[in-house]
């Protein structure tokens, strides 16, 4: 690590601030990813930033790796200015990060992997032999008996995770970004990754870390930065703080987003899933819904919590026809909906506003109007042509119902704000006058303004009796319009509270901190 | 700092409005206006090609690979590529052929000689079998498209060599005492002044257009062509629809064999190699995206009419028919390249700005 020392000739002192980003910001479109953030990275020292999903960690991440460029905002590296234009260049100046999802070629050997990119040449071409020399010190140094020259496909996922910090480790980074590396890691090798950091940070690697662990993160940090709607709540040092400081600043408590309806009985049971089981495609025989029931009146809104991979998704998705279920069975108004297909469950009046609206929600290619009818295209249809006249009187109520703003319904659906797009997925699918809605993280990257208007939209049709689910990894978001929060942890549901439960309960029943 | 946003992005719109526009137009409207220009630069480098009858002629020409090119463009809406339109366009010709012939059945002692409409309806069935099974391999079996579509093309063409043991059928004309003569009316007759192929056209047109802008059917082709999962959690039944759009297809081909037989007079089994590529060309000069989910029939239309034009100028002028090859292929390039252009403009809309310029962001909408 010469390049370290070299740095200055004064010498820094670890716990310097080797990286400092200065005023930053991000938009897209009329979203702020990031309001004026200041961070430092400290020198040979781990660095955790914690938040909740989309408060814009990731954005932060991806900024000082060079996959985005800041909208505003300078950053300093060892006290000179940079900008990276791409992850290239941030390579170069030091900087590696490993992504949540990991970027690996399965087809490709570990050494292959390890020196994509940046192949070590000589005259006669690739110089095999020292890139897998290399690959099997790598592989020491981190304690892992792993081949050279196995194909990652045929590693597990923890030690993928193993080759992704080999990888970065092989460039000499002296700054080390791990977007949730624990998330795929037993616990013994969380003990062999957190040794490593160890090892990393006396030699004077600087570590950013996030994980929404947030025990494992505070057993690791030096230093805790608390990110919230884009902005930075607090910063300080690990020995000084405690869980419920960082809950409390993850958290905030300065939102109102609303409170459950209230004012009408419910009625009954509309949906009614018994026992679901859900295989787990990632390892053969294990279930990701494990024997899970639930029932949601008429009017009732209830919000499922949990953590990633806790088989919110899953369970939403098995319910709606989109994936198979291994065993149990989903009513709506007491008829079974074996063998019906999304159509058929859209058609009963079963619909699923899916978690990924660019990839599953909406038709890019397509219009606002469009998109909006798409569901519904029946309701317009006569003598086999569909009516302009009755699709455009459909479009423009579901446009009012939703309150999108668009400048029409011929509008390109890529010109609204992330949450305008939503509301067209949500408008959608209530177009078709459902009596039970599935919403798979719906304020998932919309801003905080959205949010309260798809809550209250969600609030609205709950008060007309249309009975609301919707998951959620926001601990603040169970605490909004919910009636009834369903904490899931590994496909089972570990508790249920009322609209009036503490935060922390809620976490702690999630598996993501035990707050004594 | 709001208002000098907002300043900013006035004038930056403003400024460049006008000649924005002007690219626009020239760039969505590109395959009218390099329709224009063929026919003005023939039409001044030949005196023979400006004349009512020379395009009707061109257009009877067009027909064939337009036909392929409406069944090809709802393929490509889906997302997927037909390279089987081809060999069933000789296919479906040779099954004319061989009924025109006369069925005979030996056991029987006797042979039945099917009326030209019988001949017409069983050929666009094959040609809709053919479809069939390419439509039923992709959805279904999940074979890519293109692999699927590949070795159906081999097999039909295959098939047809199979049938006329690689001779052609050269009598189609039929006889009045058997009742079964008018088939080469597609080929050779004219509805006032039309060739009935151009009629066919025509009417295909319409119907693709209906079918495409006023029918359920039509959504869903553009819905899944766009995002596949969107419109299946959407309620579009995702799968029919795909193994509809390679029936059509096949039936489009059927069509399109039946015209050639009867304007050919015969019936070969190697008729209609590289058609397909003929009507892809077609598709994707008509502003189509091989991605799925964009193009309209007017365009494929143009496309057709373009590569049809073209070709028919450059032999009016006397240009050998390499040169007629090279002329097509960059045609075709150059469509794909402003194809690029175009739908990468949308996006671009969303991009961040460039760093330096944080109050100049792009104005989505």
């Amino acid at each position: 690590m010469a390049s370290v020392n070299a740095a200055s000739e004064t010498g820094p002192a670890a716990g310097d601030a080797v990286l400092s980003a200065r005023n930053v910001t991000k938009t897209y479109g009329s979203t702020h990813a990031l309001k004026g953030v200041n961070f430092d990275i400290h020198r040979g020292k781990v660095t955790t930033l914690f938040g909740e999903n989309g408060a814009g960690k990731s954005t932060l991440m991806k900024i000082l790796s060079g996959v985005v460029t800041p909208t505003s905002g300078e950053i300093d590296l060892d006290g000179r200015r940079v900008s990276f234009a791409s992850t290239v260049e941030a390579r170069d100046n030091g900087i590696s990060i490993i992504h949540q999802e990991l970027s690996l070629a399965p087809n490709l050997s570990v050494r292959d992997n390890i020196f994509l990119g940046r192949e070590l040449r000589r005259p006669s071409g690739i110089d095999f032999a020292e890139e897998a020399r290399q690959t099997k010190l790598l592989m020491e140094e981190l304690e892992e008996e792993i081949d050279p020259m196995i194909p990652v496909e045929e590693l597990r996922l923890g030690q993928q995770q193993i080759v992704e910090i080999a990888r970065a480790l092989s460039v000499d980074a002296r700054i080390l970004i791990m977007d949730e590396p624990t998330s795929a890691l037993s616990a013994a090798e969380v003990g062999v990754l957190f040794k490593v950091i160890r090892d990393l940070t006396s030699r004077g690697v600087s570590i950013v870390y996030i994980s929404h662990h947030l025990e494992e993160a505070l057993e690791i940090t030096d230093y805790a930065v608390v990110l919230r709607d884009g902005a930075i709540t607090a910063t300080a040092e690990a020995k000084d703080i405690d869980l419920q400081w960082i809950v409390h600043h993850m958290v905030g408590d300065h939102y109102d987003r609303g409170s459950p309806p209230t004012g009408y009985a419910f009625g009954d049971v509309v949906l009614s899933a018994n026992d679901i089981c859900v295989a787990d495609t990632a390892r053969s025989g294990g279930l990701v819904v494990d024997h899970l029931s639930l029932d949601v009146r008429a009017g009732e809104i209830v919000c499922i919590y949990g953590l990633m991979g806790a088989g919110r998704t899953e369970l939403l998705e098995a319910i709606a026809g989109r994936v198979p279920m291994v065993a149990g069975q989903v009513l709506l108004n007491g008829t079974p909906l074996v063998g019906l297909s999304i159509a058929g469950r859209i058609a009963k009046g079963l619909v699923l506003v899916p978690e990924n609206r660019q990839r599953d929600g909406l038709v890019q290619t397509m219009s606002v109007g469009e998109n909006l009818s798409l569901a519904s295209i029946g309701a317009f249809v006569r003598r086999m042509l569909t009516s302009r006249p009755r699709e455009r009187a459909l479009i423009d109520e579901a446009i009012r119902n939703v309150h999108i703003k668009t400048a029409g319904g011929t509008a390109a659906v890529g010109s609204l704000s992330g949450g305008n797009q939503q509301k067209v997925v949500i408008g959608k699918m209530l177009a078709t006058y459902p009596k039970a809605i599935l919403l798979d993280e719906p304020s998932r990257g919309i801003d905080i303004g959205a949010k309260a208007e798809v809550f209250r939209l969600l609030s609205e049709r709950a008060a007309q009796g249309l009975a609301v689910v919707y998951s959620t990894s926001e601990v603040q978001e169970c605490l909004s319009i919910a009636h009834r929060i369903v904490v899931m942890s590994k496909g089972r549901i570990s508790a249920e509270f009322g609209p009036g439960v503490a935060k922390e309960d809620i976490m702690a029943a999630s598996g993501e901190a035990v707050i004594g | 700092m709001t208002q000098t946003t907002l300043l900013t992005k006035r004038s930056s719109l403003g400024s460049r409005a006008g000649d924005f526009d002007i690219a626009r137009i020239l760039l969505e409207g590109r395959a009218f206006f390099a329709l224009i220009a063929i026919i003005i630069v023939f039409s001044l480098l030949s005196p023979y090609y400006f004349s009512f009858a020379n395009f009707l002629t061109m257009a009877s020409h067009v027909a064939i690979f337009g036909i392929l090119a409406v069944g090809m463009l709802l393929v490509i809406l889906n997302g997927g590529i037909d390279l089987s339109v081809g060999s069933t366009l000789g296919l479906c010709g040779v099954i004319a052929g061989f009924l025109m012939q006369g069925v005979s059945f030996p056991a029987l002692g006797y042979t039945l000689y099917p009326p030209v409409w019988v001949v017409v309806v069983l050929t666009c069935a094959m040609g809709g079998f053919v479809g069939l099974i390419n439509g039923v391999l992709v959805a279904r079996f999940k074979v890519p498209a293109f692999v699927a579509t590949l070795g159906v093309m081999y097999v039909a063409r295959g098939v047809a060599l199979l049938i006329t043991n690689g001779l052609t059928y050269n009598s189609l004309g039929g006889r009045p005492e058997l009742g079964n003569t008018g088939f080469n009316w597609l080929g050779f007759n004219r509805l006032l002044d039309v060739p009935i192929g151009v009629v066919v056209l025509v009417v295909v047109a319409l119907i693709g257009n209906l079918a495409l802008t006023r029918t359920a059917f039509g959504r869903w082709l553009y819905a899944s062509g766009g995002n596949e999962r969107a419109a299946e959690l959407s309620g579009v039944p995702v799968k029919p629809v795909q193994i509809t759009v390679y029936v059509l297809s096949g039936i489009c081909a059927a069509i399109a064999g039946l015209i050639l037989s009867s304007q050919l007079t015969s019936a070969g089994p190697t008729a209609g190699v590289t058609y397909e590529l003929t009507a892809i060309a077609a598709v994707v000069i008509g502003g189509a995206a091989l991605t799925g989910g964009r193009g309209t029939v007017r365009g494929t239309l143009l496309g057709a009419f373009v590569i049809g034009f073209l070709s028919d100028g450059l032999v009016i002028i006397g240009i050998s028919s390499y040169w007629q090859t090279v002329f097509t292929g960059a045609v075709i390039v150059l469509a794909v390249l402003l194809n690029a252009v175009q739908y990468r403009r949308r996006p671009a809309k969303l991009t961040t700005p460039p760093p330096g310029h944080p109050t100049l962001m792009p104005k989505a909408g």
